[in-house]
């Protein structure tokens, strides 16, 4: 076993002092002198008055599929970009067609104005 | 590259997936040329077309490459088999893709929804059926599982403004994709339970005595995913809303080719479990859902009006019967049966694909809703194509010299030689039942005055489908041996050679 868990944990620590040392110490320190817009909820910016269920535009969904997609896409190049070199030509091979499918939905998707905002 | 990690690909592996790899590239191709075409409508039919004749070819010449070869080759460290059997499933896969490919053309242009997208979609489809049949282990099940099922949803719904292809659709989605997840399920369940995803380990260590109960729900629950794709009571709940609700074409394809993959894949995992490891519980469930499906297939068609219902009744009862086949070899690990399911499903595909072309060439703009009335006078408007659907009708009863009829006897046949002679009975009665419906198609072609004849525009594409599929069907019935007996290329004996194939 050459790996060792330590710097995982390490870092699980520290995601959980860190936070939790910031609301503290702002609590602590912070002078605290409410007015009514300093307590509204935060929406950056937006107001955040209607209803919640609104509708929305149903291209959303076309972005968030596109997002998936190119998401997915980093998971698999993530691993590979790591085992580049041992990996080889079959590797840059494997990639470039899994790249090829890749753009083809994109050249699909652009062609068929998926990505206009009409 | 020859770490278990990263199982070798060559050209030989590839070479051994070529019926996929024509399917999927095909499909990507047709997909690049939709995008660059733009709102310019090419022959849609005519690019993808080709596509299924060359799989067809390809999974023949493979035939001849594999046959008499073991080991069986492997690709992707044991994943997916190429062995006569997937190929023979390939091969009426890729008719039936073709087949479809050609109806769709005669269907979308009357229905004005003629595209590129469409085409691919069944291409994928097709691809995702032929991994589907020739996989050994469950990832790779699951992965063909899945791409021969989200473009058949799609395409279900496909006619958007219509609320019964919708309503179709979201049906075949909502059920399929709580049967997958069924399926995943039964399959994490096994690996949990043995450590492994290859069918062959898991399912035949699973079931040694003393093995954990994981292995056994796990085996039932992957069994719920099969019987869903071949709509097996009691999981054919969908069948006749989506067969009714899908373009017609569409409706043919999944008759005809989802079907056959779906049963392929579910033989092929009850041989790799082997006699030992299909536990007596699983084959007593078997038996019961054989005689169900049957029964309720039947019962229920009985009272249809609408044509495309009953036959979707029809494909459940045909399901029971092809039941009867796995069930006794579940039981009893003969695989003369497999052979007469393999052979029944070329004859099933072949009438199912003729009788749903007549009703595409007959049916107008409101073809969703052709009735069996509607056929009134029907024998003598359009005499070709009505002795052809008399024909479909005859064979899909069981009765010689069709397909169907030699279908039937070999599964009956291999059932009562094993000794399943209560189970043999139920189905002669089901099929008299089904003679019934069956013989109410052609009471209305040649015996009912045509009241309101239809209106229909002849179509050299559908005729040729149809013709096609009646010959197929006579052949089937009349020369089952082939065309020359003792030939090494006879059906029965090729479906003997492909079921002995099977590790």
């Amino acid at each position: 076993m050459g790996y060792s868990y330590a710097p995982l944990l390490f870092v699980v620590g520290f995601a959980l002092v860190i936070p939790v040392a910031f609301v503290l110490l702002s609590t602590r320190l912070g002078p605290r002198r409410p007015n009514p817009v300093k307590t509204e909820p935060y929406e950056s910016g937006i107001v955040p008055i209607p209803a919640p269920e609104r509708k929305f535009q149903v291209r959303f969904y076309l972005v968030a599929v596109s997002f998936l997609l190119f998401d997915v896409e980093i998971v698999f190049l993530f691993p590979w970009a790591v085992r580049f070199r041992s990996l080889g030509w079959f590797g840059f091979g494997a990639m470039l067609i899994f790249l090829a499918v890749l753009v083809l939905g994109l050249i699909y998707e652009w062609r068929k104005g998926a990505l206009e905002w009409r | 590259m020859t770490s278990p990690l990263f199982p070798r690909i060559d050209a030989a592996a590839m070479a051994s997936l070529l019926p996929f790899l024509v399917f999927v590239v095909g499909g990507l191709l047709v997909l690049l040329v939709d995008a660059l075409a733009g709102k310019r409508r090419l022959p849609w039919a005519w690019i993808a077309a080709p596509v299924p004749v060359v799989a067809l070819l390809a999974a023949a010449v493979r035939l001849g490459a594999v046959s008499g070869l073991t080991p069986r080759p492997t690709a992707f460290g044991g994943q997916f088999v190429e062995d006569a059997f997937g190929l023979y499933v390939t091969v009426v896969i890729a008719l039936a893709t073709l087949s479809a490919v050609v109806l769709s053309d005669v269907f979308l242009r009357r229905m004005d929804r003629y595209r590129g997208d469409y085409f691919a979609l069944l291409l994928f489809s097709a691809g995702g059926m032929c991994l589907f049949s020739s996989s050994t282990e469950l990832l790779s099940l699951f992965l063909g599982l899945e791409l021969l099922s989200i473009p058949v949803y799609i395409l279900s719904g496909f006619f958007r403004r219509s609320l019964e292809s919708v309503e179709a659709a979201m049906k075949y989605f909502l059920l399929g994709a709580f049967s997958s997840a069924l399926f995943l399920l039964g399959g994490a369940l096994v690996y949990a339970g043995t450590g492994s995803t290859d069918l062959a380990v898991a399912l035949r260590g699973g079931f040694q005595p003393g093995a954990s109960g994981l292995v056994l729900a796990g085996g039932l629950l992957l069994l719920t995913g099969f019987l869903f794709k071949t709509a097996a009571v009691p999981f054919h709940m969908w069948t006749p809303d989506v067969y009714e609700g899908a373009p017609t074409a569409v409706t043919a394809f999944m008759a005809a080719a989802v079907k056959a993959a779906a049963f392929g894949a579910l033989a092929r995992a009850l041989v790799v479990a082997g006699p030992s490891g299909v536990p007596t519980a699983a084959a007593g469930f078997l038996w019961w859902v054989a005689v169900l499906t049957m029964t309720v297939g039947n019962l229920a068609a009985l009272g249809q009006q609408n044509i495309k219902r009953m036959l979707a009744y029809s494909s459940i009862a045909h399901a029971g019967y092809m039941m009867v086949g796995l069930a006794v070899f579940a039981a009893t690990g003969a695989r003369e049966l497999l052979a007469a399911v393999l052979f029944y499903l070329l004859g099933y595909a072949l009438m199912n694909l003729g009788a749903f072309a007549v009703v595409i060439l007959w049916g107008g703009e409101k073809e969703e809703h052709l009735e069996i009335s509607d056929l009134a006078g029907m024998g003598w408007k359009s005499p070709t194509a009505a002795v052809a659907l008399a024909l479909f009708m005859i064979s899909l009863a069981g009765i010689p010299p069709t397909g169907g009829f030699f279908g039937k006897y070999l599964l009956f046949r291999g059932a009562v030689t094993q000794g399943f002679v209560p189970l043999v009975v139920i189905a002669v009665l089901n099929s008299a039942v089904s003679v019934y419906y069956y013989f109410r198609v052609l009471v209305a072609l040649y015996m009912r005055p045509a009241t309101r004849p239809m209106e229909y525009a002849p179509s050299v594409a559908a005729g040729a489908v149809i013709a096609l599929c009646a010959l197929g069907v006579l052949v089937l019935g009349i020369l089952p041996d082939g065309l020359v007996p003792g030939m090494p290329s006879s059906l029965i004996g090729l479906v003997r050679e492909a079921v002995a194939a099977v590790r």
